[in-house]
């Protein structure tokens, strides 16, 4: 049995899929939120991957560095916030966001 | 295989910003509190030198260096030039306000500045990865931006939502990218463009990348369904912040739409133009709706954002060049009436007061006529009343619409219009038949914040009187 | 061509706007004097240089002038001009207009002299003259219309020039209003005639009317109507507004509610004739519709007839004289109606001099009688006032047709002209016209018995109350004598000079000018008739000089019904002054539709007026109040409202809620390109 392009995409559309349906199904935890987006990217990763691979093109391999990158910082960034609000509200619960509505 | 080193000088500006940037964060540490003004002046000068270099290296038919990934053409150029002085605004808007709190640290504007370099690289972007970058750069800048006030709960939890939003929306615009990248086989946007021509049938990984790059883009200019970022976001930070938020990003978001859709992707216009008919809609209609029952004005104003984005999507839906004419003159026009608004909402602000409740603007032709008459100019404006110049932004895109014979959806856009002029009117009401509460002081602020607020609501009144040369300039830059 | 004329022409018209800005603007800083003198030289300058035209157009044969001064405006391909086109119909216009108006500016010295309005007076009657001069100089449709609406502008305010009564409110409204009915006529003929032509300039509407002729159009689906009917009549419905014919007469009686002088002015000698100067100018587009001139024939008719007949039984001498306008107005439009416009113009003209200088002369008796206007207390008037007792009898001469007097030779050519006349309706407006002659004659000797003649009805007791009242007219019998603080006496020179300046062309200008004007060709190509509606022609063949004429008035029906009519003046009203008290009693039900003027202003005020109001509280209530504040206003304001407050509820705070939304709309877009 080969692996086709096909079985790529259909590996990185779950992962997307698992990413999206985390982000919302989740109603406890923000770290979860943060796995779900790295899920995310990983799936378009996955996709540049096969793609690159497949057209044998090395520009999508180059992207996924950028991504990777890019996807450092932001992680990066986005503890560093879930840090500043853990100290002023002592809670990383998805729930007891919601001071601002309407 | 040789190298040969690209051409640096189209990206001179940017280079400059990136240098300026990281020698202002250096220059920052060495500074005591009391002499933070030198970085406040530091990074007015760097904007302006950007200014000037961004006119001196300008390339008006357009130069494609660093592998065809960077381009300076006219439409950028223009573009960044708005950028610069939306940030300009900001920053000399911020600096009162910031050292009122204690919060005239160097970050504001080394993260200014980074976001403003990323959004010269989105609007300079012509190639995936370059759009990407830029796009994160700004919007990482933007989340650290949101949550600078460390021990607001609000401004955090603002922070928060939109990093995760953000994310998301990046997350959706890269999966829409890679699918892309698989059709068309080039991460180039020319090349994306004669791809998309040539071929002769669309295949199914093109239109869901379609779909995908479009909800990626809607997310940064804020249309609905994916606006629910917007209201939150202004609300919880610190007004100089949403300022910036509110502003420049808004241009670079509409030069996204322009490189990736327009150009990229105009091939598909038939497909997207249905889609964005929709956003347009929803996004006309939750804008104007729900901002009636707002009683915070940043609130109210993020409302009103996301009505003038379904007006924007509606220039872009045209597909005519008279329509990207007149979204880019919405759009320019949008930013700098809601710099004045928010300036406005600034000035009025002190310390443990961040006057941005509609209350708080009760009776403001008491305390300051001036100010009163220069916040009339600007709901006015944004109304769209003649002869304010958001009144032409309007004329400009239903002219548009209309010539392309979309008179119901013109209809439906002059209706939404009266709608949303309900609440501007609300504010002109408040601010001159209401009684102001007792112990409202006298507005007071500094010399140079009075002089470049003024000027910058006289604009929209001036710009309103002769519309002529900046949509002169908008049909001169876009080409499409 | 002379260069300079169209300088002229301007100073023409230009001189009285520029009195009237003067005396108007400047009111509170000129002394009371310097406004008359202002008004009367700028119009004395109209006059002169009038009479200059005039003169150069008879005697040194210049030719017709059509220039355009200015560009006003362009609409596509129409252009909007000011211009004059100033040919022999309009320089006799414009001579008569400010001849009469001078006369009308230096008697108001007098009439006015203690009115608090003085100044204001003379500012309306100069601006008056303005829009008059505009109006019979236009060269093209809009001009005309904006002197059309000039001078109902004004008028209105001088009706109701004494703003503090209520009746005088009233009927200034009245004008006002039933104008707009004309003036509705009148606006859609002109865009009729700007649909089809193009053009709203004469020169190239005429040119193009031939084309007109033949053409239809369809009001109502599957009912061709020809094209110059319809412009015709609207444009002559306006021309019923503006020259009071039936129904829409209603306005000018109760004019007099304005001072004299402006009775005079404007409701006898130009303003109302500006309706039978605009047909007579339109010549070109009458002529192609028998249908339309039959039409102006009937209604003149009619108006020429029954409202002399509403004359005989009023008491107040200014309305007398009002009611003899509107026949005398229905007169003209039979002419017009005959396509003898030169013989209505003619009519015109002399009606002007004789019908001003009736008011004139009623105006000094009112200023004998200290504002008492009710000839039921006046009599006897002759020995107090001799000038205007032999002015007025030159008038009512003039009026009642006797021969060699102005309206004599008018008069008779237009009856001479129906008699003639073969369309369709002309043997009943012959017969409305003959026996007009006669009604004239009762109720002008009426007037002038009662006024000049008889027993004194007034009281004079020096140091008694003043009488103004204006009791109940309708009642016959039994009427206080009117008393007066001083006997009358006769008036300042300032009125009667003016009426001696009036009373010569009444007595003389119809013998001097009927053979120049009628049959001379005078109009030459100013008025243009068809070849076989040439009644004009006819006459021109049977008449043999002025003297000729009033020979053979012996022979003609005419002269033996106004000399009837006045004799059964004198027999009423003199011999036996109980007799017409007796028989409105036996005739009760005919005098009753007379002194109701046949009910014309009840029927409008109940239907028209009535329905009109409740049509309006019924659309104000229901349709303002219910349908627009109610529901779409406030009920629209009220859904945004609550819709508002449910979709805010969709902001929920909630970070998955928001990236839910997110998703769901991905989902959407990418279901709809698939399913698509």
């Amino acid at each position: 049995m080969t692996i086709t392009l096909f079985d790529f995409l259909a590996l990185s559309g779950v992962l997307f899929a698992i990413g999206m349906a985390g982000v919302f199904l989740n109603r406890k935890n923000l770290i979860l939120l943060l796995m779900c987006i790295e899920l995310m990217l990983l799936a378009a990763n996955s996709n540049f991957i096969a793609f690159s691979r497949y057209l044998n093109d090395p520009a999508g391999q180059v992207f996924v560095f950028f991504i990777l990158t890019v996807a450092a910082a932001e992680a990066a960034i986005g503890l560093a916030i879930l840090v500043v609000l853990f100290r002023n509200r002592h809670s990383i619960n998805v729930e007891e966001l919601d001071s601002m509505k309407g | 295989m040789t190298f040969t080193l690209p051409a640096f000088t189209p990206a001179i500006p940017e280079m400059f910003v990136l240098g300026m940037g990281c020698f202002i964060l250096l220059v920052d540490v060495f500074l005591s509190d009391r002499h933070r003004v030198v970085t406040h002046w530091l990074s007015l000068a760097t904007i302006a030198a950007t200014a000037w270099l961004t006119v001196t290296v300008a390339e008006n038919a357009g130069l494609l260096t660093f592998s065809d990934m960077f381009i300076n053409d006219s439409m950028g150029n223009v573009f960044k030039l708005f950028t610069y002085l939306t940030v300009a605004l900001t920053f000399l808007y911020a600096r009162d306000y910031f050292n009122d709190r204690n919060l005239f640290k160097g970050e504001f504007y080394v993260l200014g500045l980074f976001g403003m370099l990323g959004m010269m690289v989105m609007i300079s972007a012509h190639n995936f990865i370059t759009i990407y970058l830029g796009l994160e750069l700004l919007s990482l800048s933007l989340y650290a931006m949101v949550a600078l006030d460390r021990d607001s709960p609000a401004a955090s939890e603002a922070a928060m939502k939109y990093f995760v939003l953000g994310a998301i929306a990046s997350g959706i615009l890269l999966y829409g990218m890679s699918l892309l990248y698989g059709a068309t086989g080039t991460l180039d946007i020319t090349r994306l463009g004669v791809h998309i021509a040539e071929a002769p049938d669309i295949n199914i990984g093109v239109m869901f990348a379609l779909g995908f790059i479009i909800v990626g883009l809607c997310f940064k200019l804020g249309a609905v369904p994916f606006h629910m970022w917007l209201p939150d976001v202004y609300e919880g930070a610190n007004t100089p912040v949403t300022l910036y938020v509110g502003s420049a990003p808004k241009i670079a978001a509409f030069a996204l739409f322009m490189r990736l859709l327009v150009e990229g992707l105009g091939g598909l216009r038939a497909e997207w133009r249905t889609m964005l008919i929709v956003l347009s809609i929803l996004s006309m209609a939750i804008g104007s709706i729900v901002a009636i029952v707002q009683t915070n004005l940043k609130r109210l104003l993020a409302y009103s954002t996301i009505s003038h984005v379904g007006y924007i999507l509606m220039g872009i839906l045209v597909g005519t060049t008279a329509g990207y004419q007149a979204a880019m003159f919405y759009v320019i026009t949008y930013v700098i009436m809601a710099a004045a608004a928010f300036g406005i909402i600034i000035l009025l602000a002190r310390k443990g007061f961040e006057s941005d409740r509609l209350e708080d603007f009760k009776g403001l032709n008491d305390r300051s006529p001036w100010f009163a008459a220069m916040m009339l100019i600007v709901m006015f404006g944004m109304a769209g009343v003649p002869p304010f110049v958001g009144f032409f932004g309007k004329l400009y895109v239903l002219r548009a619409v209309i010539d392309a014979g979309m008179i119901w959806l013109a209809v439906v856009g002059v209706i939404f219009a009266i709608i949303s002029a309900f609440y501007y009117l609300k504010v002109v009401k408040l601010m001159y038949f209401d009684r102001a509460p007792e112990g409202m002081k006298p507005v007071e602020a500094s010399l140079d914040m009075r002089w470049v607020l003024s000027g910058n609501s006289l604009a929209i009144l001036l710009l309103g009187v002769l519309p002529g040369p900046l949509m002169a300039l908008c049909a001169r830059v876009i080409t499409f | 061509m002379n260069p300079a004329m169209p300088t002229i022409f301007l100073i023409i018209v230009l001189a009285p706007l520029a009195a009237a800005v003067i005396a108007g603007i400047f009111m509170r800083f000129i002394p009371r004097h310097f406004s008359h003198w202002v008004t009367i030289l700028g119009v004395a300058v109209s006059f002169v240089l009038s009479v200059y035209v005039l003169w150069q157009m008879l005697y040194n044969s210049m030719g017709n002038f059509n220039v355009t001064v200015y560009n006003w405006g362009v609409v596509g391909n129409v252009q909007f001009q000011v211009g004059f086109l100033v040919d022999r119909l309009t320089a006799l216009m414009i001579t008569v207009v400010s001849f009469v108006s001078l006369m009308v500016h230096i008697y108001t010295i007098g009439y006015m002299a203690d009115d608090p309005g003085y100044k204001r007076f003379f500012s309306y009657i100069a601006l008056f003259t303005f829009a008059m001069l505009m109006l019979v100089m236009a060269n093209n449709f809009l001009q005309l219309f904006f002197g059309w609406e000039a001078v109902g502008l004004v008028s209105y305010l001088l009706i109701g020039f004494w703003y503090t009564r209520p009746t005088a409110i009233y009927a200034g409204l009245k004008a006002f209003l039933v104008n707009r009915v004309g003036d509705f006529g009148f606006l859609l003929g002109i865009a009729l005639v700007l649909t089809y032509s193009g053009s709203v300039n004469y020169a190239a509407v005429f040119a193009y009317a031939p084309q007109l002729a033949g053409q239809h159009m369809q009001l109502f689906p599957g009912l061709a109507w020809s094209v110059p009917t319809v412009i015709c009549i609207l444009l002559f419905v306006g021309a019923m507004g503006k020259s009071a014919q039936v129904p829409l007469h209603v306005w000018l009686p109760d004019s007099m509610e304005g001072p004299t002088p402006i009775s005079a002015l404007i409701h006898a000698a130009t303003m109302v004739t500006a309706g039978i100067f605009m047909v007579a100018r339109m010549s070109p587009l009458f002529e192609l519709s028998d249908t339309a001139l039959s039409v102006v024939m009937i209604v003149g008719a009619i108006t020429a007839f029954f409202m002399g007949l509403v004359g005989i039984v009023q008491n107040d001498i200014k309305r007398v004289i009002a009611y003899s306008t509107l026949s005398q107005l229905g007169y003209m439009a039979v002419a017009l109606g005959a396509s003898a416009y030169a013989a209505g113009i003619f009519h015109l003209m002399t009606h002007a001099f004789f019908k001003a200088l009736l008011f004139l002369a009623a105006g000094s008796v009112i200023i004998a009688m200290h504002h008492e206007q009710d000839m039921r207390r006046m009599g006897g008037l002759r020995k107090y006032m001799p000038i205007t007792y032999i002015t007025f009898l030159i008038g009512s001469l003039a009026l009642i047709a006797f021969p060699g007097f102005a309206g004599f030779f008018s008069k008779d050519t237009i009856i001479a002209a129906v008699h003639d006349s073969q369309r369709a309706g002309a043997s009943f407006a012959y017969w409305c016209v003959l026996l007009g002659v006669f009604v004239t004659a009762l109720y002008t000797f009426r007037m002038f018995f009662m006024t000049f003649h008889g027993k004194e009805r007034f009281v004079v007791e020096p140091g008694g109350k003043h009488d103004h009242g204006h009791e109940d007219h309708a009642s016959e019998e039994h009427l206080a004598p009117g008393h007066l603080a001083h006997p009358p006496k006769e008036s300042p020179w300032v009125v009667t000079v003016p009426l001696i300046l009036l009373a010569i062309p009444s007595l003389f200008i119809g013998w001097l000018t009927i053979q120049p004007v009628l049959y001379g060709g005078f109009f030459g190509s100013s008025i243009y008739v068809a070849p076989n509606h040439h009644v004009m022609q006819r006459l021109t063949d049977e008449f043999h000089g002025a003297a000729n004429m009033v020979r053979e008035s012996v022979t003609s029906p005419a002269l033996y019904l106004a000399l009837a009519g006045v004799l059964v003046a004198w027999f009423f009203y003199l011999y036996a002054p109980q007799l017409p008290a007796l028989l409105a009693q036996k005739l009760n039900a005919f005098y009753q539709l007379l002194i109701h003027k046949f009910y014309f202003d009840e029927i409008y005020a109940f239907f028209i007026a009535g329905g009109t109001r409740g049509l309006g509280n019924a659309l104000w209530k229901g349709g303002d109040g219910v349908v627009i504040d109610g529901v779409l206003v406030n009920g629209s304001a009220r859904a945004v409202g609550w819709l508002s407050g449910v979709l805010r509820r969709g902001q929920s705070g909630y970070l998955y809620h928001y990236a839910f939304a997110m998703i769901v709309g991905l989902c959407l877009l990418l279901g709809w390109l698939l399913l698509r």
